[in-house]
């Protein structure tokens, strides 16, 4: 098991460098000179080319290359070509907030998904079953833009329960400490004001959940009903054993497993997915910091955004692949 | 930083302070669709950085509240030499920055030489405005130096007709010649100036906060006592946020959007004066642009009062010049091209494209004030110019692509405007069609020499009669070689929550906060 979490590890590496070259390549593809983007329409010709020999952008691509590479192995992502700060200084409260949300959405998917996934398959066929089914086939079809706005436009402008953008109350703003306001609030006995980053998570949480949401759900359902047409769980409700623990004692072990393969892929899905949900309630985090440095063409910022959310990724994905073999005896690494 | 805002707020969570029993809202909320780039105005180009620091700078001279008439701001008196080359102002006395120190005329000494011994990357739009830095040949001025404590003289190069107004514009703002030395390259993090309100805390892509500065010199204000601009990038979230009461104000409205907060008793409507225009450009190296009978076909072929109703919810009106009409020297004798399809199939027909033509036809893929809507009004374009037989395809790209394409020229025909920087018709005509700025924001690459001569002239021609004289020959002239189809001037609109009052939209795009309040 260590052998083969080290081997994983190391495969890492390369991965990681190959991506780096690949999305490095990718934006300088892009037509559109940062110089030109930075300084706006309204900038003269010199200006441009003063800029662009600033931000070293004049030197071949393989120095450039070689030089972030160099940076990343000292812990220097590069800065900002924009803001000219360290893009390890300005990260962490975006990364911050998309961790908080996600966190948020998937807790919100995972519980909703399984539970809704185990009752269908118990009651299959009943009419909680089919509209289950029915809600996840639009859960994984509706446009998270057109959602978002109708969550707004339903609690937020004619219920007024919720709010529609940011984190926190505007008007009593949150005094950032770790950057997560859930703990944040906590620290400070801020009860009110973690009470308002609740209300702020409940809507994006709910957009940015809904698609994990109905694939999980689905997956559950799928996954419960084949283990419930096994032979052990026949025997295990003829001993006469209750209903609920055959459910998830029995039944849910064994069905775990492709359901955490969905959640570690739609964990990952869900970090760059993001963008839109961010974009739709103002939400400061990553997906929108890269996103608005694309528009920029920030390409420190692009690649070294895009770098860390491909190392949380692979992380999950590692960390998934562990969980499997600490279920499930059956799964053996050599 | 914040604990001291944190301590107080969680009596007041909604931002209001009780005074004798009742309550009045003194934070303003204004919800925008970006975040500002730096707080250093003179080193930046954007308009979000300027709406946040046209409210803790001033200017030595200042635009009027809604346009860009010259008053007096730092400076309390000026006097021009007749031959325009020496200003020497007057400043006002007992003025001090948010940091505690005086302000000058040493400070305003300090800040010119910080700029001109500057270079393109870092103050970007000194060098457009002023021709360039200390030892370039076009650089405007030659000194600038202290006579005595509150008195400042500039001396030029040659006559700047546009002088006063480039000195009341955002970047050229005099800020604390002590902070910039504190701070060095992270002033643009810790701005101080003179103004209204002075500089708390900046959240990157979320918010700015900005308080009362309680020693500002005019008594009496700002009436706020705190400013937050937030960014939220949406537009149609922006204004359910306003809607919902998290926000007070809210700029990028859709015209679209207009009847409704109309109608919602909560909400108000402002209208920004306008100060920009919408263009359909010509390329006119490339063929059959080359041939100006082409163009002014096109020009007729466009139903421009259709496109307004259409995309603009009719907040804009129809374009003849490639400036507004608050711009002085704006030639409003022009006769626009009407809309004459027949006339434009003659006109065809005459160029040797009795049958049409296909061409390319650039729609901006972002919504600007200019252009709510590029797509549609391409498409809009489109159908009007198949009734003449020429065969329009769409086009479009990502924005900064699409920039960076038009500006080589590779496009027939684009869309695209322009917001003036100043209030100045230089900043139009010259910035935008003058042989000089191809390669810059000449996408059209025309060039006429005749135009050329007097725009340069009218760069030094001080007095005012005599200028407005040469712009008009000079939109004249563009009218004739129709480079583009003038479209629009529109309306930017912005709405706020109706018991925000003297809020007054500037046509420059930022904003003065310091009058406003609430009921």
């Amino acid at each position: 098991m260590l052998q083969y979490t080290m081997r994983r590890i190391l495969q890492l590496i390369p991965v990681l460098l190959g991506m780096t070259f690949i999305v490095f390549m990718m934006i300088r593809l892009i037509p559109g000179n940062p110089a030109q983007v930075i300084l706006g329409q309204q900038a003269t010709k010199e200006a441009v080319e003063a800029l662009t020999r600033e931000l070293g952008l004049n030197h071949p691509w393989y120095v450039q290359f070689f030089d972030y590479i160099k940076g990343i192995f000292q812990g220097d992502l590069g800065s900002s070509l924009r803001t000219r700060t360290p893009v390890t200084e300005e990260i962490w409260p975006y990364l911050a907030a998309t961790l908080e949300l996600s966190v948020v959405a998937m807790i919100i998917a995972i519980f909703v998904g399984v539970n809704a996934g185990i009752i269908s398959a118990w009651f299959q066929n009943s009419w909680f079953d089919y509209l289950a089914m029915i809600l996840a086939l639009l859960g994984v079809s509706i446009p998270i833009f057109w959602l978002g706005l109708m969550e707004q436009w339903t609690f937020a402008i004619n219920l007024h329960w919720l709010p529609t953008t940011g984190r926190e109350n505007i008007r009593d703003p949150i005094e950032a400490i770790t950057n997560l306001y859930l703990i944040d609030t906590l620290l400070q006995g801020r009860f009110d004001q973690f009470v308002e980053v609740i209300k702020h998570l409940i809507l994006p949480g709910l957009a940015l959940a809904t698609i994990p949401m109905a694939i999980i759900a689905r997956m559950t359902r799928s996954s419960m009903l084949e283990v419930m047409r096994s032979d052990f769980i026949r025997t295990a409700r003829a001993k006469g054993m209750k209903m609920f623990w055959v459910v998830y004692k029995h039944s849910l072990k064994n069905a775990v497993i492709p359901v955490l393969t969905v959640i570690g892929l739609q964990m990952g899905l869900l970090l760059g997915g993001a963008i839109l949900t961010e974009t739709i309630f103002g939400w400061p985090g990553i997906g929108r910091y890269i996103y608005d440095a694309i528009g920029f063409r920030d390409y420190p910022v692009i690649q070294s955004g895009i770098l860390i959310v491909a190392f949380i990724f692979v992380m999950i994905n590692l960390i998934v692949d562990l969980v499997y073999a600490a279920v499930d005896p059956r799964i053996k690494y050599n | 930083m914040g604990s001291a805002l944190a301590g107080c707020s969680s009596k007041s969570s909604n931002g209001n302070s009780s005074k004798g029993g009742e309550s009045a809202q003194d934070t303003l909320i204004f919800g925008r669709g970006g975040d500002s780039v730096g707080l250093d105005p003179a080193a930046v180009t954007d308009g979000e950085s300027f709406k946040v620091t046209k409210n803790i700078f001033e200017t030595l001279v200042e635009f009027g509240r809604q346009d860009t008439e010259i008053h007096e701001g730092l400076a309390t008196k000026w006097d021009v030499s007749p031959d325009g080359l020496t200003y020497t102002f007057d400043l006002r006395e007992g003025v001090k920055f948010q940091d505690g120190t005086d302000f000058n005329a040493d400070a305003v000494v300090y800040n010119f030489n910080r700029w001109m011994n500057g270079d393109a990357d870092k103050f970007p739009y000194y060098a457009s405005m002023f021709g360039g830095y200390k030892g370039d040949e076009g650089h405007v001025i030659a000194d600038v130096k202290a006579l005595d404590k509150y008195k400042v003289q500039f001396t030029l190069k040659r006559p700047q007709a546009p002088f006063l107004k480039n000195l009341a514009m955002s970047p050229f703002a005099i800020a604390s010649p002590a902070a910039i030395d504190k701070y060095g390259d992270k002033f643009t993090e810790n701005p101080v100036g003179t103004g209204p309100f002075k500089f708390v805390s900046w959240s990157r892509n979320d918010k700015v906060v900005i308080e009362k500065n309680k020693d500002y010199w005019k008594k009496g204000y700002p009436k706020l006592n705190k400013v937050i601009f937030k960014s939220i990038p949406e537009n149609s979230a922006r204004l359910n946020a306003l809607k919902n009461g998290e926000i007070d104000l809210a700029d990028g409205i859709n015209p679209s959007d207009a009847d409704g907060i109309k109608a919602d008793s909560n909400l108000q409507l402002f209208e920004r004066p306008s100060m920009n225009v919408g263009y359909l450009g010509f390329t006119v190296t490339r063929k059959p642009f080359d041939n100006v009978k082409v163009r002014q076909a096109l020009n007729m072929a466009i139903d421009r009062q259709a496109i307004i109703d259409a995309f603009f919810g009719g907040k804009g009106v129809p374009a003849k010049n490639p400036m507004p009409p608050v711009i002085g020297g704006y030639d409003d004798d022009i006769q626009p091209y009407e809309f004459n399809l027949d006339k434009a199939k003659q006109l065809l027909a005459e160029a040797g494209y009795p049958d049409g033509f296909e061409m390319e036809l650039w729609a901006m893929p972002v919504p600007r004030p200019y252009m709510p809507d590029g797509k549609k009004i391409a498409e809009a374009i489109q159908s009007n110019f198949a009734k003449i037989g020429v065969k329009a395809k769409i086009v479009s790209y990502e924005w900064a692509t699409y920039l960076e394409k038009a500006s080589k020229g590779e496009a027939d025909a684009y869309l695209l405007g322009w917001t003036g920087d100043n209030g100045d018709a230089d900043n139009f005509l010259y910035a935008l069609l003058d042989k000089d700025s191809i390669g810059s924001n000449n996408y059209s690459y025309y060039s006429n020499d005749k135009l050329h001569d007097i725009l340069i002239k009218a760069q030094s021609e001080v007095d005012e009669g005599k200028r407005n004289e040469l712009y008009k020959q000079a939109q004249e002239i563009i009218h004739e070689d129709a480079p583009w189809a003038p479209l629009a001037h529109s309306t930017p609109l912005l709405a706020g929550s109706a018991k925000l009052k003297g809020f007054y939209p500037h046509p420059t795009g930022s904003d003065w906060l310091d009058e406003a309040s609430f009921e």
